[in-house]
């Protein structure tokens, strides 16, 4: 399984043509406690479109899909414990498990390793 | 000088944009008796000649008047306390307070008064307040399609006339569908509602007691409203509370209605005071500023606008609401309100509006001319049916010294004959007899 990244602070754990998506432990340290999740309940996502809206205790943002897709499932167990962003933002806090619908798009989004740096020139 | 802060090509690049030709295009869509003939105003008036010319105005009321009309907006007593506390500096604002540091004061009346609507309507959590009884519907209509994801609105015929309005202006039609139920006994069909509930229903809106005063218990009816899936919305009358049923003991889900009867007077039309409480779980569904007790860093108690998210300052154009505010000054004198009569007198009040109106119909019944449908319970409202033209008994009855309720007409065309009749605390028992006696003069 294959870990990337978007400058948005997504992540997508990929294998096969099936990815799971999520926000990564960056963005949840800027927001702070989340609070409510909108889920994902469209049938199909582009990439860059909004899946699913976050609330935190002072901010709201929104999670984009780092890539396209057709929504397999969405993590229900978010709708009522959203803090399980919190606890485990890049596992057990998945919002969406998609079937890639153009899996060429990948090679637009950021390895760990440049992930990595990129969080390092955000810290500069 | 110009009201308006955009400059001509910032408002020329703004039309361009959306691809209209000019503002008046923009707006060709509103009704042209709607805007207004100039802005220009008269000269500037001396201290006296305004007092003059407000004191001249006010001479026109007739204070004597006795007032049996209801209809949502209630001519109950305001203890003179309310104005004295409501009216202190710290309180005499509309303003809702962003920051903790300076404003403890504020946010705990605010959460207090939160506490006292979930008390009457025994539901688990309240917001700050909302603009009226009418657009506290709304929202809880908008708050339904947001928790179910469903998108017809089940609209209770029963329902005030004016709240009707109010739902179907906020809802939009592209979005909502709004189906009003059949009236039957001038009560709504509980059966038709049943024949309706279905996979796209988000709530069902009920009032009680109903426009026309009469009372119902609904617990049944929600039971079948949850197995559809929906909530139940109910608009409810508060001073009603101290003896009717509690909402929340129905079933209900969102409970609203308008609290200008605790301790805010009519005002010739306002500013009123919507309520809207729900239970715990829906709570981040709410739209408007929710008010929350917390700690300070030194472990002391103190209180904060909370789950602040959710609305516009963050959430912009996603916000539960965008058409909505708290009702600040009108809050706290109804929290003054509740807090000078508290259980006991809230409790006695509503004893006396209950009896009272119980009497007024029975005395009124006593006429030929006068018929009333005493098969269902009412609290303090109900209807007349005349055998005249209401609005000309209406007329007569102001030059007599009563405003004798709400013609229905002016609702219901085919209700030429029916006035809707209210009875607080205010109306004693000498006027009740008084009013008996002249309608059956006014009617022959």
């Amino acid at each position: 399984m294959d870990i990337y990244y978007t400058e948005n602070h997504e992540w997508a754990k990929v294998e096969g043509n099936i990815a799971f998506v999520g926000i990564t432990e960056y963005a949840v340290s800027q927001l702070g406690d989340i609070v409510f999740i909108k889920l994902p309940d469209e049938k199909e996502y582009r990439q860059n479109d909004t899946l699913g809206e976050l609330e935190s205790v002072k901010a709201a943002s929104d999670v984009y899909s780092p890539l396209s897709g057709k929504l397999v499932a969405a993590n229900l167990s978010l709708k009522d414990s959203p803090e399980i962003i919190n606890k485990s933002p890049q596992d057990e806090g998945w919002v969406a498990k998609l079937e890639l619908t153009k899996p060429d798009e990948i090679k637009s989004l950021m390895t760990q390793e440049s992930y990595d740096r990129f969080l390092q020139t955000l810290k500069q | 000088m110009n009201y308006i802060p955009h400059t001509k090509d910032e408002t020329e690049k703004m039309l361009k944009k959306i691809g209209v030709s000019s503002l008046q295009e923009l707006f060709s869509e509103i009704d042209k008796s709607f805007f207004a003939e100039s802005f220009l105003l008269p000269k500037g008036k001396s201290e006296l000649e305004v007092f003059e010319y407000f004191k001249s105005m006010a001479a026109e009321n007739d204070v004597s008047l006795i007032n049996l009309s209801g209809a949502g907006f209630y001519d109950h007593y305001v203890p003179a306390v309310v104005d004295k506390l409501a009216g202190r500096s710290e309180f005499y604002t509309p303003y809702t307070p962003y920051q903790p540091e300076c404003s403890q004061g504020t946010l705990q009346a605010i959460y207090e008064y939160q506490t006292l609507i979930c008390r009457l309507t025994g539901m688990e959590v309240a917001n700050a307040s909302l603009y009226d009884g009418g657009t506290a519907l709304a929202e809880a209509a908008l708050m339904a399609g947001r928790i179910t994801g469903r998108k017809k609105i089940i609209l209770d015929s029963a329902l005030n006339p004016i709240y009707q309005d109010i739902v179907k202006t906020y809802l939009d039609s592209d979005v909502y569908q709004v189906i009003k139920t059949d009236l039957k006994d001038y009560r709504t069909d509980q059966d038709h509602i049943l024949d309706l509930l279905g996979k796209e229903v988000a709530a069902v809106m009920l009032q009680n007691p109903n426009f026309f005063g009469k009372i119902d218990d609904y617990t049944a009816l929600t039971e079948k409203i949850h197995e559809a899936g929906a909530l139940a919305i109910m608009s409810v009358y508060p001073i009603s509370l101290g003896l009717l049923k509690p909402p929340a003991s129905m079933g209900a889900d969102i409970v609203t209605g308008e609290a200008q009867c605790l301790g805010n007077r009519l005002n010739f039309g306002g500013p009123f005071l919507g309520f809207i409480s729900t239970l715990e779980k829906y709570t981040r569904f709410l739209p408007g500023r929710i008010v929350g007790a917390t700690q300070d860093v030194m472990g002391k108690r103190g209180f904060v606008l909370t789950l602040q998210a959710r609305e516009q300052h963050i959430k912009r154009q996603k916000a539960t609401s965008n058409i909505c505010t708290n009702q600040n000054l009108c809050a706290i004198r109804a929290l003054i309100y509740l807090v000078l009569l508290g259980k006991k007198s809230f409790r006695r009040l509503s004893e006396i509006n209950y009896h009272k109106a119980q009497f007024a119909r029975k005395t009124l019944a006593e006429l030929d001319k006068v018929k009333v449908d005493s098969r269902y319970p009412i609290f303090n409202e109900f209807v007349i049916e005349v055998e005249a033209d209401s609005e000309r008994i209406y007329r007569e009855a102001l030059g007599k010294g009563f405003i004798a309720g709400i013609p229905l007409v002016d609702f219901y065309p085919e209700m030429k004959n029916k006035l809707l009749l209210c009875i607080t605390e205010k109306i004693s028992k000498e006027a009740i007899l008084k009013f008996k006696d002249l309608l059956k003069e006014l009617l022959g």
